[in-house]
């Protein structure tokens, strides 16, 4: 017998090492109910992380706007009169300099880009498409949109007769990386650029329709030297751009639309899916939790006479609570370690097996350590609070009764 | 030379034990028993079955506790202690020894000895080892130190639990029938056994049986009918 380990952890581990089918069964009930919320929850972080890290690589946190032009009526009010909403034309941020460096002061913003963005045509030969464009300044723009990372021929910079275009566009403009476009602007104006770069965002929509120029090049194409469309910014918590978006609204003559405004639809889709990952969990929890009071109520009656014999021979009640106590915390703590072990390895698995169909990876395999860590505590505390009801009623057993069995 | 003086290890006053049958009805188990057992002493305690010799052995053992009257355990009165204090007294001064030798079937017969002096220190530890070793050997047993109580025979189980009660050097062993599972040859030796660690040790033993053969050759015999004393031999 270990010197080093106290009567109680002795007792107690022999006791479920006496009992081998039973503990077996039972850890193996902890084990999946441990390994179901382990896969869950990392398939669903995973997902929520592979989401994000689209959106947020390929769109701004925030993105300041001029704002709306609105109807103004000349006549008095109470006068009959139908208000129409007016076109909106491509308009530019009043003193976007200034915002912009209103912007960098504040905190929790680490960067802002100005950009131009309006529609053109790209012509080449008969072919023509129509794209999105959007004039850039790559040393601070890259630093929030990960262009560069999504280039899969050429390079992310753009000079003043440079144009770099997604792939789908390429592919139905039959151009490649070298070849000219003419970028005709709504405006009229047009000019002759060169393929710098080709890009694959992962979505055919956005390769077919975005194009990026450098920001001159962009306002001279749509005639509006000097003028950007929108400042595109960088936050330090993703998660608290809405609170500060609202900030830089009432503060400045801009819209500003957060991230997580734009993909509402998303978080609702998140937030549906943590509560029933939550639901799932407790549930899990508590089968997990009242499996192993069933099999301490059962080990407590089976052990009555040892439990009357350990208290003949001096046990004390609060040793034999212990005994019971720490049964169900090995429980929890075994079985948490293997189910973590069983959800890690069935996610792998299901990360290797289930691909897109372009062979790329479904989700990100994201395990975090904080998710391990509160499971090897959360299992033995389950057990710990599921084996207090049969630990008490062993340690308020009569010892009398309990050696007559 | 005078007389050796001799030492109470056990006196029971008055002891009366009553259990309730319903909110207004009692039923009187023992009446009023008064019984002193000395250092040293072999006592055979005899009766028919529901005379009330369990719920005394109960009671002398600090298993249960009188409804009325006085145990003193080494001149202790138990009256005055809690739950903790008899547990930690019933620990030091007593050792069982049960008629189905109720060894713990998830520790070997080594551990089984260990089990009392763990209990008390909390720890296990070499000198805890050594000493159940020992009495182990005393009970002729060393070579079944590692077998678990499935395999080892009857009487060796009794044997084993006898070492066990004299783990803590308590100044009292009870046992309740300790041969009554045996067969005779087994329940020879098993007696012989107590017997000659009473002698060798001092240790007072308080033994039920209903074998008059055996209960002849102890120092003295208790007879118990409805609750009473009612011969001492």
């Amino acid at each position: 017998m270990n010197p080093w380990l106290p009567f109680e952890i002795i007792a107690a581990v022999r006791f479920l090492r006496d009992g081998r089918m039973q503990t077996m069964f039972i850890i193996l009930g902890i084990t999946i109910g441990v390994a179901v919320i382990v896969f869950m929850s990392a398939l669903l972080a995973g997902l929520q992380a592979n989401f994000l890290s689209r959106v947020l690589t390929s769109s701004a946190q925030i993105e300041l706007l001029p704002p709306d032009q609105v109807a103004r009526p000349l006549r008095g009010a109470g006068e009959e009169a139908t208000i129409q909403r007016p076109a909106q034309r491509i308009l530019s941020i009043d003193q976007w300099q200034t915002v912009r460096q209103r912007m960098l002061a504040m905190p929790g913003i680490i960067m802002a880009a100005p950009t131009m963005a309006g529609s053109a045509l790209a012509v080449r030969g008969d072919a023509s498409r129509a794209v999105s464009l959007t004039g850039v300044e790559p040393e601070s723009y890259y630093r929030i949109i990960r262009l560069p990372d999504y280039i899969v021929a050429g390079h992310p910079t753009l000079a003043s007769d440079e144009i770099i275009i997604g792939t789908e566009l390429a592919r139905d403009l039959g151009a490649s990386l070298g070849d000219k476009l003419n970028i005709q602007a709504a405006t009229g104006n047009r000019a002759v650029l060169r393929i710098s770069g080709l890009f694959d965002m992962g979505s055919k929509g956005a390769n077919e329709r975005n194009a990026f120029v450098s920001l001159r090049t962009a306002q001279s194409l749509q005639g509006r030297a000097g003028a950007v469309t929108a400042i595109e910014l960088k936050v330090t918590d993703i998660y608290a751009a809405e609170v500060l978006a609202r900030q830089i609204a009432a503060a400045n003559p801009v819209r500003a639309e957060s991230w997580i405004a734009t993909n509402a639809q998303f978080f609702t889709a998140v937030n549906a899916q943590k509560s029933s990952n939550t639901i799932i969990r407790l549930f899990v929890g508590l089968s997990v939790a009242f499996g192993i009071a069933a099999v301490l109520v059962v080990s407590v009656i089976q052990r009555s006479k040892d439990i009357g014999i350990l208290r003949a021979m001096g046990a004390s009640r609060g040793q034999i609570l212990r005994i019971f106590l720490i049964q169900g915390a090995l429980l929890g703590l075994v079985g948490a370690m293997v189910g973590g072990a069983v959800g890690v390895g069935g996610l792998a698995w299901y990360h290797r097996v289930m691909r897109q169909a372009d062979g790329g990876e479904l989700f990100p395999l994201v395990l975090d350590s904080g998710l391990f860590i509160v499971t090897l505590l959360l299992a033995p505390l389950t057990g710990l609070l599921a084996a207090t009801a049969p630990a008490l009623r062993a340690a308020r057993m009569d010892p009398v009764e309990a050696i007559r069995g | 030379m005078g007389e050796v003086p001799r030492i109470p290890v056990m006196e029971l006053r008055a002891i009366k034990r009553a259990y309730s049958l319903g909110p207004t009805k009692q039923i009187e188990i023992l009446h009023g028993i008064d019984l002193m057992l000395h250092k040293g002493e072999f006592l055979a305690l005899m009766g028919p079955s529901g005379s009330g010799k369990s719920t005394l052995l109960n009671i002398i053992g600090l298993l249960d506790r009188p409804t009325s009257g006085t145990v003193l355990i080494g001149g202790q009165d138990t009256s005055e202690l809690g739950d903790a204090g008899i547990t930690r007294l019933r620990g030091h001064a007593i050792g069982f020894v049960f008629q189905e030798h109720h060894l713990i079937s998830a520790f070997t017969a080594l551990e089984n000895v260990m089990m009392p002096m763990m209990v008390d220190k909390g720890f296990s530890s070499a000198a805890i080892e050594a000493r159940a070793l020992a009495l182990l050997a005393q009970v002729g047993l060393a070579h079944v130190a590692g077998h678990r109580a499935m395999a080892m025979s009857g009487g060796e189980q009794q044997r084993v639990s006898i070492a066990r009660a004299l783990a803590m050097a308590p100044a009292l062993v009870l046992a309740d029938e300790p041969t009554g599972n045996l067969d005779s040859h087994s329940a020879e030796n098993v007696f012989d056994l107590m017997r000659q660690v009473n002698k060798d040790s001092g240790t007072s033993f308080l033994i039920v049986t209903h074998n008059l053969d055996l209960a002849k050759r102890c120092d003295r015999i208790i007879d118990v009918a409805d609750g009473r004393l009612v011969l001492a031999v």
